[in-house]
């Protein structure tokens, strides 16, 4: 049960601007929801893992996120850093449907919500 | 077969191009097996839809798209009732309902509904003048209206809503496209080749509006225009909604049949219902609904086989590409060409031939292909992409299309070298290659600046410089050593420098079009070319250029510095560090008020609250600006802070009014962005309390007038500042000191402050510009003026009135919860 997933809508695609994130408070903490180019949405915890900065407020390129602080580059399907740091930031899932945006919580998360 | 059995009867609702084809194929593989009847809610015989464009565009007739005329269906003996709608299916009688009153009986049903034009829910839809473009009465409506000349509002910058304003436009009308995403067509192109789509268009005359969110449509009795959210209204006596498509399930629905988006079929065709088969848009297939016209011929093959009676063939769904049929515009995808893990990209931009190309590569196989201004290898790229082709061999030519298929890449070199003498070379100043040459030869020229001297070669728009680079290491061989650029980002092989001049000579106006002049190697840039080239743009053309705030760096985003933990500093301004009683009991007040965990005073003169919430911000700054404080821009790529000393104020050494001058500056000064961040100060005497001789720019105040400094730096760097000049009144200060800013807005590359602009350019090459030339520099200050009255709006008022609101605020969950699947 507690790996059960929940959709919870968290708003709708235009929320967020293209080439940039906007952040969803969650009972495990801030989340960035991501915008590419190509209208793509994706999710990771708002905490880049090298220092812990903002990633929601790096600049979006391709499909990836320089994290403000430090400029580590994010992958934003994998959360993985580029270059050979082995860092890697959490992903969440995430879909569009009907120009909402879900976001998948485990269970526990959205009763606490 | 046992002929003397009455044959099967199969009823096709849909007389398009779905059913048809499925009975065509039906015919070749088992031509006696049943009696057919169509129904067709057009009262036309079948043609091919996709053909409606051109005729819309006066290119084709109705005669010429006809796929199936009469005769063919009396030759095959099919019953064809056109314009007489089906509107129910008795599945337990197995009958259909025509509106007609027509009752046919069938052993098998097949549904070719097809799809319906999706109407956008605003008020207003329903008024006459507002056409859909699917069918052949969609395009007479369109036609009648054109035939009076006026306006038309497309709704709709996709595949559909582009073929019908090309063609409005072709029928003489004027064409407006209203486009809610951020590009044209983005289901089908990335957002490079939308914007040269975009650009197209508009060079044809066809308005095009993105990001338009139509809030109504305008009319009494009839259309007469379409309003936006943000208020603007276009006239328009048609409106074309054309922003896409559903599957037409309501029969199948309402016969009980099993229906999702699409109605819900199996690998062989078949609905939940045995004896009834659905082929083309109506239907969807392991959860894909098709809007295209090739899945159409891979259904009706699997449809055509299961009618008779081989349930061997299965449908595995389709790869489709796209093709926009606007005749000159030329536009080619296929497959996901989104960026990500794993995948690269070739890119092959020709800015001189309009051409676009991008390969997406997983796995040493394409994945997706996005064609622009050559799409003649569209379908062998298409080819490989289904196939699933090991392109490793190919590689290092694919992206130049078949024809060079595994040959050696492509020699650029060869290519110019092969071009006789006469061949021009520069369209601007109309030099051919010969002249080129031999003033390489003759004048002992070296480099690109001499060729531009001697011939004026490459010396206006400069997009034939590589060109004339290759002339010179042909005609100098080895002889010829370019000067090593440092480019702008592993992006392109341009440096700043070549950047920012083909911005200005080529009239680049957007990061898309710099992007493309240049030949970019990436579709859209990265961290480090982005917010150059939005610098870059927004210096070039003020109150022109619309800052991207997704290229700006967070701090000039929120205007406001990013803090280690994720919160964020404020501080406003103190023109000239002097402040009062009521603004510090404004600051502590917010101090208070907002919990902010630190007061610090900074090294300009001012006051820095630190550790503010980001949700904070607006509310923080409107405190501040009730008791008249603005952003301090402490942030910003632009000018900080002017520190002064006290001046003959207070100080008994003082010679002049420095914080008087001081803020004079500061209130002229601020608000423009530079390419780097800008320090001032201003000393009242030799002594020079301010510390203006390791700033970017100094004033010392002597008793004769004003010493001004600049190329400073106490930072990375320890510089002393060197003097630009000696003045003798306030007001020439101030026209220096802009005159100077404005050269370095112009020249300097992005990041680079004042005293590595200055060492690069040579600061008596400064001087001259904006001391000795008074003409020069009249004309700088005159252009700094101009752009100050578009860069002089406080950021923070802005953003307190509503701005940007989304960036302060989080997405809050809505409280609806479904379980996943």
């Amino acid at each position: 049960m507690s790996n059960a997933l929940s959709w919870v809508a968290i708003g709708t695609l235009s929320d967020i601007p293209v080439r940039g994130a906007r952040t969803v408070n969650t009972p495990n903490g801030r989340v960035a929801v991501f915008r590419t180019a190509d209208d793509r949405i994706f999710a990771l915890d708002d905490r880049c893992p090298h220092k812990g900065g903002p990633l929601a407020q790096g600049i979006v390129h391709d499909r990836s996120v320089t994290c403000p602080l430090h400029n580590l580059v994010i992958d934003l399907a994998t959360g993985e850093a580029r270059g050979e740091d082995r860092l890697c930031a959490r992903t969440l899932p995430v879909r569009v449907e009907g120009g909402r945006v879900l976001l998948g919580l485990g269970q526990r998360a959205v009763q606490a919500a | 077969m046992n002929k003397s059995n009455p044959r099967e009867r199969l009823v096709v609702v849909g007389n398009g191009m779905a059913g048809i084809r499925t009975v065509e194929e039906l015919l070749a593989l088992d031509p006696g097996r049943y009696d057919v009847t169509v129904f067709g809610a057009e009262p036309h015989v079948n043609y091919n839809r996709i053909m409606l464009s051109p005729v819309l565009a006066g290119e084709k007739t109705f005669q010429d798209i006809v796929l199936n005329d009469r005769d063919w269906y009396a030759a095959n003996g099919i019953t064809l009732h056109a314009g007489d709608r089906v509107v129910g299916v008795d599945r337990a009688a197995k009958l259909v309902m025509a509106v007609s009153g027509l009752f046919v009986p069938y052993d098998k049903l097949l549904l070719a509904t097809g799809s319906d034009p999706f109407i956008v829910p605003v008020p207003g839809k329903d008024l006459p003048g507002v056409v859909t473009f699917r069918d052949l009465a969609d395009v007479d409506a369109m036609l009648a209206a054109s035939a009076e000349g006026g306006s038309a509002v497309v709704i709709g910058g996709g595949l559909l809503g582009l073929e019908a304003a090309a063609g409005l436009k072709a029928r003489g009308m004027d064409v407006t496209v209203l486009h809610l995403m951020p590009t044209l067509m983005e289901r089908q192109l990335d957002p490079a080749a939308g914007h040269l789509l975009e650009q197209a268009l508009e060079k044809r005359g066809i308005r095009v509006i993105t990001r338009a969110n139509t809030h109504a449509i305008l009319g009494e009795g009839k259309v007469t225009g379409v309003r936006l959210d943000d208020g603007r209204e276009i006239a328009a006596d048609i409106v074309v909604m054309a922003v896409g498509i559903r599957p037409s399930t309501g029969l199948a629905r309402a016969a009980g049949i099993e229906v999702n988006r699409g109605v819900l079929v199996d690998d062989h065709m078949r609905t939940s219902d045995p004896a009834i088969l659905a082929v083309g848009e109506c239907v969807e297939h392991r959860g894909h609904c098709y809007g295209l016209v090739a899945p159409l011929w891979d259904m009706a093959k699997v449809a055509a086989a299961q009618l008779a009676g081989d349930g061997g063939r299965a449908y595995q769904g389709s790869v489709t590409s796209t093709k926009l049929k606007v005749t000159g515009i030329d536009v080619f995808s296929a497959g996901d060409f989104a960026e990500g893990k794993g995948r690269e990209e070739i890119v092959l931009r020709d800015a001189a031939r309009g051409v676009y190309k991008r390969l997406v590569i997983q796995d040493n196989r394409i994945v997706g292909v996005v064609l622009y201004g050559e799409t003649a290898d569209g379908p062998w790229f298409f080819d490989l992409l289904r196939q699933g082709t090991d392109i490793t061999d190919l590689r290092e030519s694919l992206i130049f299309g078949q024809a060079y298929a595994g040959g050696a890449p492509l020699d650029p070199m060869a290519a110019v070298a092969a071009l006789p003498d006469e061949a021009e070379i520069c369209g601007c100043n109309g030099v051919c290659k010969g002249q080129v040459t031999s003033a390489i030869t003759a004048k002992g020229l070296t480099d690109v600046d001499g060729v531009r001297a001697a011939t004026k070669a490459s010396a206006s728009c400069g997009s034939c410089t590589g060109q004339v680079e290759k002339l010179l290491a042909l005609t100098l061989g080895d002889r010829y050593k370019p000067a090593a650029v440092q480019p702008v980002c592993a992006c392109t092989s341009h440096g700043h420098d070549e950047v920012r001049r083909r911005i200005v000579s080529q009239g680049l106006k957007s990061i898309q079009a710099v992007m493309q002049a240049l030949e970019w190697k990436t579709s859209c840039g990265c961290a480090k070319c982005r917010p150059a080239l939005n610098f870059y743009l927004l210096a070039t053309w003020p109150g022109e250029y619309v800052d991207d705030q997704q290229s700006r760096f967070v701090n000039e985003r929120l205007h406001a510095n990013i803090q280690k933990d994720g919160t964020y500093s404020v501080v406003p301004r103190m023109w000239g560090g002097v402040t009062s009683a009521k603004e510090l009991r404004a600051i502590a007040d917010v101090a208070d008020k907002y919990a902010i965990p630190t007061v610090k005073v900074t090294g300009g003169q001012r006051i820095d609250l630190l550790g503010v919430r980001k949700e904070d911000l607006p509310a923080v700054w409107a405190d501040l600006n009730a008791a008249g404080m603005v952003s301090g821009h402490a942030y910003a790529k632009g000018l900080r802070t002017v520190k002064t000393c006290v001046g003959t104020d207070w100080c008994r050494f003082g010679t002049q009014d420095s914080t008087g001058l001081g803020i004079k500056l500061e209130k002229f000064l601020w608000g423009s962005w530079t390419p780097a961040k800008l320090k001032m100060a201003v000393s009242g005497c030799p002594r020079n309390c301010a510390e203006s001789t390791c700033k970017d720019i100094g004033i010392i105040c002597v008793d004769s007038g004003y010493e001004i400094h600049f190329a400073g730096a106490a930072g990375l760097e320890i510089r002393g500042t060197e003097v630009l000049c000696h003045v003798g009144t306030e007001a020439e200060v101030l026209e220096v000191c802009a005159a100077l800013v404005q050269a370095y807005r112009e020249q300097g590359r992005y990041l680079e402050r004042v005293y590595k602009w200055a060492k690069r350019v040579g600061s008596d090459a400064i001087r001259a510009q904006v001391v000795a030339d008074l003409s020069n520099r009249r004309a700088l200050y005159d252009r700094f003026v101009h752009s100050q009255q578009f860069a002089q709006v406080d950021p923070w008022a802005e953003r307190v009135r509503g701005l940007d609101a989304h960036e302060f605020q989080p997405l809050s969950p809505l409280p609806v919860l479904e379980p996943a699947e």
